[in-house]
């Protein structure tokens, strides 16, 4: 019986053994890397919204706190949107034809509710609550970036639960003075203090929290 | 329990029994016989699964392809993008509504005619939770089943959504032409030929509805009709004391109680309340010197005998013999039934001394499906006995116009036999489904010339009927209906009507000529009108009582009523009759039918015979054996005449020669859920014998039917150990007396090896101010099912349907496991609820491979469905067998209407994931979160679980173990506390607090 495979074969199945293990670490690299990319995780992008509302004019500029609009902020889960009243409570008086806040006034006259794409959107399984994380010291700023210098809104992080994670872990490392909860590091009302692990240990301790705590599942998700 | 049958050897397990072989406390029947195919039923975890895998052959190349692909797809799954989401604010933001945080409003649930306030939870207005209304007295904040499953039936999608003309689909402008010139007719024949159909009416604002049309047209009839009739009691009542009193029981006050076949802890008015009071004097850790007695006698097995100190069986006929026994042994001259009856006597005289011995503390009650007479003779004992104003008192009726409701049936099928009838209005009742079996109620339907039907579905009674108007459910409309007491108790809604159904109310109004007035006006008017707000202003009156839910102190005042001669009216004994005993019963789950198509009702377990989505022929174990049946054997049940073929059911403790069929099932229009499951039982029941009667045959068939009861699955006995799991004492009972003499006696029944000496270090440390701990106090539990339905409300937990069950794959994440002892022909039941014991040493946590379950610093099992990916191994560990897994995908992600209705703080779960218990970890959440916002410690009491928000006995305690002083660390240092299979060192967090009787010395032993 003449021989099936030919010397060259031997070759062929070691390159083949090697270049099978490239092409799967290959693949999972690339997916785990995909994964992390902005693409999925939508970080730095502008989403189309109705109204191009500037957070840098209305904060920046005009100096309305972050509760103005975001009313529920300190005591619900959900930070709360602004109704159109809110806006229209300036905006009958200031602005009143101009052609970008039409959908605005067309919203209070018909009573039909604007509809705003969801910036920061984490998955269902996620169970965050603002009112906690305000009520123990973590700024505006620390998630959601520097949005008083925001033309347009983006999501500044991640999201994902390694981002997560880091601070639930290290609270120190953004924990702030209540009273600095929301101001910016831009802004001239605040300056953030030259040792920041020293101010947030003994923050950490001051406000009680509980760091073991902190990383349980149920913390997060139910 | 699915595989084929298990023939079991009644004969063997008798002799077994007697010998007292095998476990004091006993499952099934099944577990008894042990026979082979059950032991093999018993190893599978899940059952069915590898019969299915049989089915379907997976060969060894498929499944390496199928795994492949999975393989290379598991990553990818990562990356999916979410999609983008809108954010939709209000335009003007209603006054207190904070997006993210429920608000809570008060409504009534009725069901019968009789109220019990609740407070639902509503999330940005659509309501997802019902709860007790803790102020309210039927309630005092706890519910029943009905109450939360109520929920459901309002975002039904198989309600009616239309206005239905003869089948077409038109508008309520159109039913109003046609309803006026039908009444216009009237009008000159003073409303001859009008009939008003309703339930049971107790609304005042109703009644007064009702009275104005029959102002309008005095010839109008107005009947009511429910099938499942307390006519015997207002019969009863009216024997006794000339008129139709409603009879009050005041639970707290009696030491000793008697039950004559009345099931007064579950159901029937006032049953949440009557729990409540019951089991606070089944306190064995606070108040043991004050705890009740119970005697009952009864003939189909219920939950209150279940809970009985003695409990004597008995056919339903032979009930009226035992209370004229009792009776004459207290004094009052009636007749007796001849023959003896040692056993019967022996207990009679005990009980009759027992209750002279507390007289003016004793309570007699008669069940509602015993003739009048017995409830003549209850009031009468309750007279002699001096409990009349102290354990019993009467108020005028809380019906609005009490009549007796078979009668009314009666007369208005002869009437529109006889032609008398033009315009027929059923108002929210299907009495050609429900109506007894000898009333030919569609025939004579057809000599009506227009029909309407007002209700929640279009029904067998809306087919036949011109007109099908949807009715708003209660929860979406105004209204008012008297408690159990007589408290007036307002219906709030919770959410504008969903397919643009029009209240009771509404309804009415348009027969009243006001068919534009909103049911809000309507209930507001009528209690301006009649002036109870005395001087002060109405708009304040009225404020508080739609917030309170109920008006303050509106129960109806205790009435002095004259004892007739009750003896002379009740005659001779009536004769039991010979041959076989029909008994028919409201079914547990779905009542009269009206649940037929809420999945949450027909899949939970019916107390005792653990069936679900089925009745069946229920017997004893004797009767069986004479008949020659099995479980699943088709018998055909012929009465009077009218034949039925049901599958049979072995119940131990049922009595000899007797047949209890559930009524409700054998819909056929009931919606997909609900059509077509089980046997029509009211196709048998004549209008002479509603309840019971004598004369019935059984054949057998040959046929088997396939039913499942659960009570077979997740067994913690641990078979395969022998004597070692006898020995371990799942659920541990104790007489009081023993417990006087040994307050150990409970915790010595076995003890397990001391965890403390554990060659390990404990893993987990539990620094924090918290550690959840619960207790469930099986004295006080009643088996009731409420904890299971409240869980699944809470919990967003899947409906599985008939064929998954029977695979063993219901998902309810607290089961109540139902226990015998002693004889199977008059065994005492024992319930223990079962949910997840949060583990401290969890063996569930140590083999899953992913990480998805794992200890939290609070000590709970936490359970992260997003990380599970259904290796299942957890639930293979888990003794207790508490862990649910979703072998398809069982939750609805498709109807919108039944997305409204989840909790949206729980991740509603997808296929290939398990599920369990925990703890309702989203309501520690928020208290947690609320706490440190406050720079608090949370306080006892302030986190209520779900099963223990809704329990009516309040046999579940919850809370800190770390707080010595927390009511749950109180119990848990008593000495009736024990856990489960704790010799497995699993240090459950969960315990029980073992069962006090308090059985009468003379009839032990």
């Amino acid at each position: 019986m003449p021989q099936i495979f030919s010397p060259a074969a031997n070759t062929w199945l070691k390159a083949s053994i090697v270049g099978g293990a490239l092409l799967v670490s290959t693949v999972i690299g690339t997916i785990l890397y995909l994964g992390s990319t902005s693409y999925v995780t939508r970080q730095h992008q502008i989403r189309p919204q109705p109204v191009p509302f500037s957070h840098r004019h209305h904060v920046n500029q005009l100096g309305i706190d972050c509760r103005y609009c975001h009313t529920s902020v300190e005591e619900s889960n959900f930070a709360g949107m602004p109704q159109t009243k809110t806006c229209m409570s300036c905006h009958s008086q200031i602005w009143t034809d101009a052609p970008i806040l039409e959908p605005v006034r067309q919203s209070y006259a018909t009573g039909q509710s604007l509809e705003w794409t969801r910036v920061h959107d984490l998955p269902d399984y996620v169970y965050f609550d603002h009112s906690i994380h305000i009520r123990k010291g973590i700024g505006c700023e620390s998630c959601h970036g520097a949005v008083n210098e925001m033309a347009l809104m983006w999501q500044e992080n991640s999201l994902q639960m390694m981002w997560c994670l880091e601070c639930h872990r290290n609270p120190e490392q953004n924990i702030r003075d209540r009273a600095d909860v929301f101001k910016f590091e831009s802004q001239p009302d605040y300056t953030p203090p030259s040792d920041q692990l020293a101010l947030g240990t003994q923050l950490v301790r001051g406000y009680r929290v509980n760091k073991a705590q902190l990383e349980n599942c149920s913390i997060c998700h139910r | 329990m699915k595989p084929t049958q298990s023939h079991t050897d009644l004969d063997a397990i008798r002799v077994r029994l007697d010998r007292k072989e095998g476990p004091e406390f006993w499952r099934s029947l099944e577990q008894l016989a042990d026979t082979g195919e059950f032991q093999t039923f018993m190893e599978k975890e899940f059952p069915q699964h590898i019969e299915e895998i049989k089915a379907n052959p997976v060969s060894r190349r498929n499944f390496l392809k199928l795994m492949g692909a999975s393989i290379a797809l598991a990553g990818a799954t990562a990356c999916t993008k979410q999609p983008l989401e809108k954010i939709v604010p209000y335009v003007q933001r209603p006054e207190d509504m904070v997006p993210g945080k429920p608000l809570f409003y008060a409504s009534a649930y009725t069901q019968g005619g009789v109220a019990n306030g609740i407070l639902v939870e509503s999330h940005m207005g659509r309501p997802t939770k019902i709860e007790g209304n803790p102020e309210h007295p039927g309630s005092l904040g706890a519910t029943d089943i009905f109450a939360q499953a109520s929920m459901l039936t309002m975002y039904d999608p198989d309600r009616s959504q239309y206005i239905n003309r003869r089948g077409r689909i038109t508008t309520y402008d159109a039913f109003l032409n046609e309803l006026n010139q039908a009444l216009s007719k009237q009008v000159e024949k003073n409303g001859a030929g009008l009939r008003i159909l309703t339930e049971t009416v107790t609304s005042p604002t109703l009644g007064n509805q009702l009275q104005q049309v029959l102002a309008k047209y005095p010839e109008a009839q107005w009947h009511q009709y429910e099938p499942i009739s307390r006519d015997n009691v207002r019969e009863g009542a009216r024997i006794a004391f000339g008129e139709m009193v409603t009879t009050r029981y005041h639970l707290k006050e009696a030491n000793v109680i008697l039950s004559l076949d009345s099931d007064f802890l579950t159901t029937g008015p006032g049953g949440v309340r009557y729990a409540r009071d019951f089991s606070s004097r089944r306190d064995a850790v606070d108040n043991l010197d004050q705890m009740n007695r119970l005697y009952v006698a009864e003939s189909s097995p219920t939950l209150t005998g279940a809970q009985a100190d003695h409990v004597l069986g008995r056919r339903a006929g032979e009930i009226e013999g035992l209370a004229r026994m009792i009776a004459a042994g207290l004094g009052i001259s009636v007749s007796t039934p001849s023959g003896s009856d040692e056993a019967a006597s022996a207990w009679v005289s005990a009980v009759v001394a027992d209750l002279r011995q507390h007289s003016g503390a004793g309570l007699v009650i008669a069940g509602d499906q015993q003739p009048a007479a017995v409830h003549a003779l209850a009031h009468t004992m309750n007279d002699i006995l001096d409990n009349t104003g102290k354990t019993v008192t009467y108020t005028d009726s809380i019906e609005v116009q009490p009549t007796n409701q078979t009668d009314s049936m009666k007369t208005l099928v002869q009437d529109m036999t006889d032609g008398k009838v033009d315009l027929l209005i059923v108002i929210n009742s299907n009495p050609v489904y429900s109506k007894p079996a000898d009333l030919d109620f569609s025939q004579a339907m057809n000599s009506v010339a227009l029909r309407v039907h007002h209700g929640l579905y279009h029904d067998e009674t809306a087919e036949l009927c011109h007109w099908h108007i949807p009715q708003a459910h209660s929860l979406e409309s105004w209204g008012d209906v008297r408690a159990y007491d007589g408290t007036i108790t307002v219906v709030q809604p919770l959410i504008a009507p969903l397919y643009n159904g029009k209240s009771e109310l509404e309804f009415v109004s348009a027969l009243a000529g006001n068919p534009n007035k909103k049911g809000y006006d309507l209930v507001r008017e009528y209690w301006e009108s009649i002036g109870v707000h005395g001087s002060s202003p109405f708009e304040a009156f009225w404020q508080t009582a739609v917030h309170d839910g109920f008006i303050v102190d509106s129960a109806l005042p205790a009435k002095n009523v004259q004892l007739q001669d009750v003896a002379a009216a009740v005659g001779a004994v009536p004769s039991v009759g010979d041959g076989m005993e029909i008994i028919f019963v409201a079914d547990p789950t779905i009542w009269d039918g009206r649940f037929a198509n809420n999945g949450w009702l027909q899949e939970l377990p019916k107390p005792l015979t653990k069936l679900t989505w089925d009745n069946a022929a229920i017997v004893g174990p004797s009767t069986a054996q004479r008949l020659d049946v099995e479980n699943m054997d088709v018998v055909e049940l012929t009465y009077q005449g009218r034949s039925v073929q049901a599958p049979v059911w072995i119940l131990p403790g049922h009595p000899d020669n007797a047949v209890t069929v559930h009524l409700g099932y054998g819909r056929k229009r009931a919606g997909q859920n609900g059509t077509g499951t089980g046997f029509d039982a009211y196709s048998i029941r004549p209008s002479d014998t509603l309840w019971f009667g004598s004369g019935l045959q059984v054949s057998k068939t040959g046929d088997e039917y396939p039913i499942y009861s659960t009570q077979d699955y997740h067994d913690m006995g641990l078979e395969g150990l022998g004597s070692m799991s006898r020995d371990r004492n799942l659920i541990r009972v104790a007489d009081i007396e023993e417990y006087r003499d040994n307050s150990h006696v409970i915790q010595e029944m076995w003890e397990a090896p001391d965890p403390e000496r554990d060659l390990y270090p404990n893993e987990h440390i539990y620094d924090g101010p918290n550690a959840w701990g619960m207790v469930i106090d099986l004295s006080k539990c009643n088996g009731c099912n409420t904890c299971t339905i409240a869980c699944q409300a809470e919990n967003n937990i899947s409906v599985v349907g008939k064929e998954e069950v029977g695979n063993g794959r219901e998902m309810h994440w607290i089961r109540i496991d139902r226990y015998y002892r002693g004889d199977m022909d008059a065994p005492e039941t024992f319930h223990l609820p079962v949910p997840c014991m949060q583990c401290e040493n969890a063996p569930c946590e140590l083999v899953c491979p992913v990480g998805a379950t794992v200890h939290s610093k609070e000590g709970l099992n936490d359970m992260v469905y997003n990380r599970c990916v259904g290796t299942r191994y957890c639930s293979n560990n888990c003794p207790y067998k508490v862990r649910r897994f979703n072998f398809y995908l069982y939750a609805d992600f498709e109807t919108p209407s039944l997305q409204l209705g989840r909790n949206p703080n729980v991740t509603t779960r997808s296929r290939g994931v398990m599920e369990k218990c925990t703890y309702c970890t989203q309501r520690i959440s928020a208290a947690r979160i609320e706490a440190k916002k406050e720079d608090r410690n949370i306080e006892d009491g302030e986190i209520l679980t779900a099963c223990q928000q809704a329990c009516p006995s309040q046999a579940i305690t919850f809370g800190n173990i770390k707080d010595r002083s927390s009511q749950v660390s109180k119990l848990k240092s008593s000495a009736l506390n024990y856990g489960l299979l704790t010799d497995l060192n699993t240090k459950p967090r969960t315990t029980y607090l073992g069962r006090i009787r308090n059985p009468n010395p003379v009839l032990e032993g």
